[in-house]
């Protein structure tokens, strides 16, 4: 299975590598790897490719683990980063940042990223938590939804008083892999990877935590760090994956479910190959945005989203019961 | 062209409390409930009138009282015939109706889903409606009449879309029906979302500065034409779903008890969520969507009433709609803010504060 992941995770870096406006054949990839040039316009093509495909790789990976890790560790198979308010929060605070600092650095965006998307988390999780029943998969969502539609009334009126901030953020906001330095990728690639450790050593508790608190307890997890653990861990993760490319929405809640499809429900599985899902999802739906609608391009959080709502909706309608 | 009666369109957003008694147990405490409904709804009432009159009067250049009724009665005032009649007469109108029809189609969703944050803005109707009409002005540089029929068929669209994959058509146990309802609209409405922010990215600066204007909301472009349609759509649609009410409470008590009461239940949840899309996108195609305008109407109304009254949350609608349009053109000098941003602004910080207070005894999950 990992072997069937890692060929074709190989083949989605080929085809990203090769495929889009302009085809550069297998031969020009080879002379570019023996004997680069940037004179040539295919080697230059190739460059800027090959940083869109190192920020779809590190983007893939994050959303798919921290949205398994989200779906763990609060037992909802709704779960993901764009329904449950994340990628709200983190564009309500660049767009602040981008109105009041007029800011415009990877950096800068990221950590305002990261802020926004915790305090996102926290207060859709402190809402949906009220309540006897406590923080059932609809509630979850309806809060999320509630969160993020505030917050994009906050937005709109931000960027409606200053064109410029406007320019600025609806580029940002579609989700998209072009315009990224390696730099930029390496640097948030540190908090990905910080992120992606943790989950993966926690994926034995992950699967305590599946059974329920009485479960989890009886197996000897202490409930609480571990949530508060893995909770950070998904910030670390989404916070970073939005700071490089925008909010992307239903790769984290897809992917998951489509590992699970394959071997079931145990994460010390599930998550080793949504590290290899994830990459493989977004360069594919990134390379046919590409080609799909020329000589125009469709940003990958737009196909994602063509993805996702699908899925989405057959996870709804095949779950009888969704309160779980 | 004939504005005479128009301060008189408040009063239907005053009937308080008048037939939604649920089985009382004595006759003092009808009478007390009866007394507290008549004076919010006299407060109301009085409260519309007044704001309305803020904003026919206030604001540059302010209108004295004698000359805005003059004016409005037919008499031909240079300078001040054209602003009280023709633009601040209208705008004041079409914030009570939308503030009416928005209030009246948030209750019914948050009544129906037994959830308060279960509004048409949270859940997709409002977006359905927002994308139609994007469009519409992205691709075909709509105006007018166009983008109107376009952001209906949109939100209408889009609401009978979101019934059909939840499959309202059959009943289930446990709100089972509600809880896909409520699911499918809020995946539809993040693929909207995502639709919306694409062509966002597709039209040059300008268009998308207008695109962002009209995502807002405002009565600036405020018509008679507007009002006459608004009017009409209210007066067709407020009876029927006055006609339902009845049904939607017996609704409330789940799909098995209503069905065994004989009640048709795929249909009435099918009809009740249409007439308040139908309300929903039609103020939108109008005003724009006004946010949180839907979603924070139920609950105050139930805050200020001590009971959910679906009556006096069109008059909070309007209240609120009217409000924020009298603070958008006046609390800045010489900026005139959209009411939109007004709601939105002021709408976010309530709304958090709205969902962080405990729920109130009697108040669903």
């Amino acid at each position: 299975m990992v072997l069937g992941g890692l060929l074709a995770l190989a083949a989605a870096i080929l085809l990203s590598l090769l495929v889009g406006a302009r085809s550069v054949p297998l031969s020009s990839l080879w002379e570019a790897i023996t004997a680069f040039d940037l004179t040539l316009a295919d080697h230059a093509v190739l460059q800027s490719r090959l940083q869109r495909t190192a920020a779809g790789i590190a983007v893939g990976a994050s959303l798919a683990v921290g949205g398994a890790a989200m779906q763990g560790m609060t037992r909802n198979p709704l779960a993901d980063p764009g329904i449950l308010g994340l990628n709200a929060g983190a564009a309500a605070a660049v767009a602040l940042g981008v109105y009041l600092l007029s800011i415009s650095q990877v950096v800068e965006f990221m950590v305002l990223a990261f802020a926004g998307a915790g305090i996102a988390t926290v207060a859709v999780y402190a809402i949906a938590a009220r309540g006897r029943d406590g923080a059932t998969p609809v509630k979850l969502a309806l809060a999320g939804a509630a969160i993020t539609a505030g917050l994009s009334s906050l937005v709109h009126a931000l960027v409606m008083l200053d064109q410029a901030s406007l320019d600025r953020m609806r580029f940002w906001q579609v989700g998209t892999l072009g315009a990224r330095s390696l730099v930029d990728v390496a640097l948030v690639g540190v908090f990905m990877l910080v992120g992606l450790v943790i989950v993966l050593v926690m994926t034995g508790t992950l699967n305590a935590l599946a059974l329920g608190d009485d479960a989890a307890v009886g197996l000897g997890v202490s409930v609480g760090p571990a949530r508060l653990r893995l909770g950070a861990a998904v910030i670390l993760l989404c916070g970073a994956a939005v700071a490089l490319a925008g909010p992307i929405g239903f790769l984290g809640l897809v992917v998951p479910h489509a590992v699970r499809l394959l071997v079931g429900g145990d994460y010390r599985r599930v998550v080793p190959l949504c590290l290899l899902g994830g990459p493989v999802l977004i360069l594919v739906a990134d390379v046919i945005g590409r080609v799909i609608a020329p000589p125009a391009e469709v940003q990958v959080g737009v196909m994602t989203a063509l993805v996702g709502v699908p899925v989405f909706i057959t996870l709804i309608r095949t779950r009888r019961q969704v309160g779980l | 062209m004939t504005p005479v009666n128009a301060p008189t369109t408040a009063p239907p957003a005053g009937r308080a409390g008048l037939p939604s008694e649920p089985a009382a147990s004595s006759t003092a405490v009808r009478r007390r409930r009866r007394t507290r409904g008549a004076v919010i709804a006299a407060v109301t009432v009085l409260l519309l009138v007044a704001l309305m009159t803020v904003r026919v009067l206030v604001g540059t250049p302010m209108v004295y009282a004698d000359h805005a009724l003059r004016a409005i009665l037919g008499e031909q005032l240079p300078g001040i015939s054209y602003i009280v009649v023709e633009s601040r007469l209208p705008a004041a109108i079409i914030a009570v109706l939308a503030g009416i029809a928005f209030g009246l189609s948030g209750t019914t969703f948050q009544t129906l889903l037994r959830n308060p944050l279960a509004s048409p803005d949270v859940m997709g109707v409002s977006l359905g409606a927002s994308a139609g009409a994007v469009i519409a002005m992205a691709y075909f540089g709509a105006q007018g009449t166009t983008l109107f029929w376009c952001t209906l068929l949109g939100g209408t669209g889009v609401a009978a879309l979101v019934l059909l994959v939840a499959g309202a058509a059959r009943t289930g146990t446990g709100g089972a029906v509600d809880n896909r309802f409520v699911l499918v609209g809020i995946g539809v409405a993040a693929a909207l979302q995502a639709l919306i922010s694409y062509l966002m990215t597709r039209v040059n600066s300008q268009t998308a500065g207008d695109i962002m204007h009209w995502l807002i909301g405002s009565l600036s472009t405020s018509t008679w034409d507007r009002v006459r349609i608004l009017a009409l759509a209210l007066l067709v649609l407020v009876p029927i779903l006055a006609a339902l009410l009845t049904r939607l409470r017996i609704l409330q008590l789940g799909d098995d008890t209503a069905t065994s009461l004989g009640l048709p239940v795929p249909r009435t949840r099918i009809a009740l969520v249409l007439v308040a899309v139908a309300l929903t996108s039609l103020t939108v195609a109008v005003t724009g969507p006004l946010a949180f305008v839907a979603f924070l109407s139920g609950p105050l109304a139930r805050i200020i009433a001590g009971r959910p009254s679906v009556s006096l949350a069109a008059g909070i609608g309007a209240l609120i709609v009217l409000a924020a349009d009298v603070i958008g053109q006046n609390a800045f000098g010489d900026v005139d803010l959209p009411a939109g941003v007004i709601t939105g602004v002021l709408g976010a910080p309530f709304l958090l504060w709205l969902l962080t207070r405990g729920p109130s005894p009697g108040e669903g999950k």
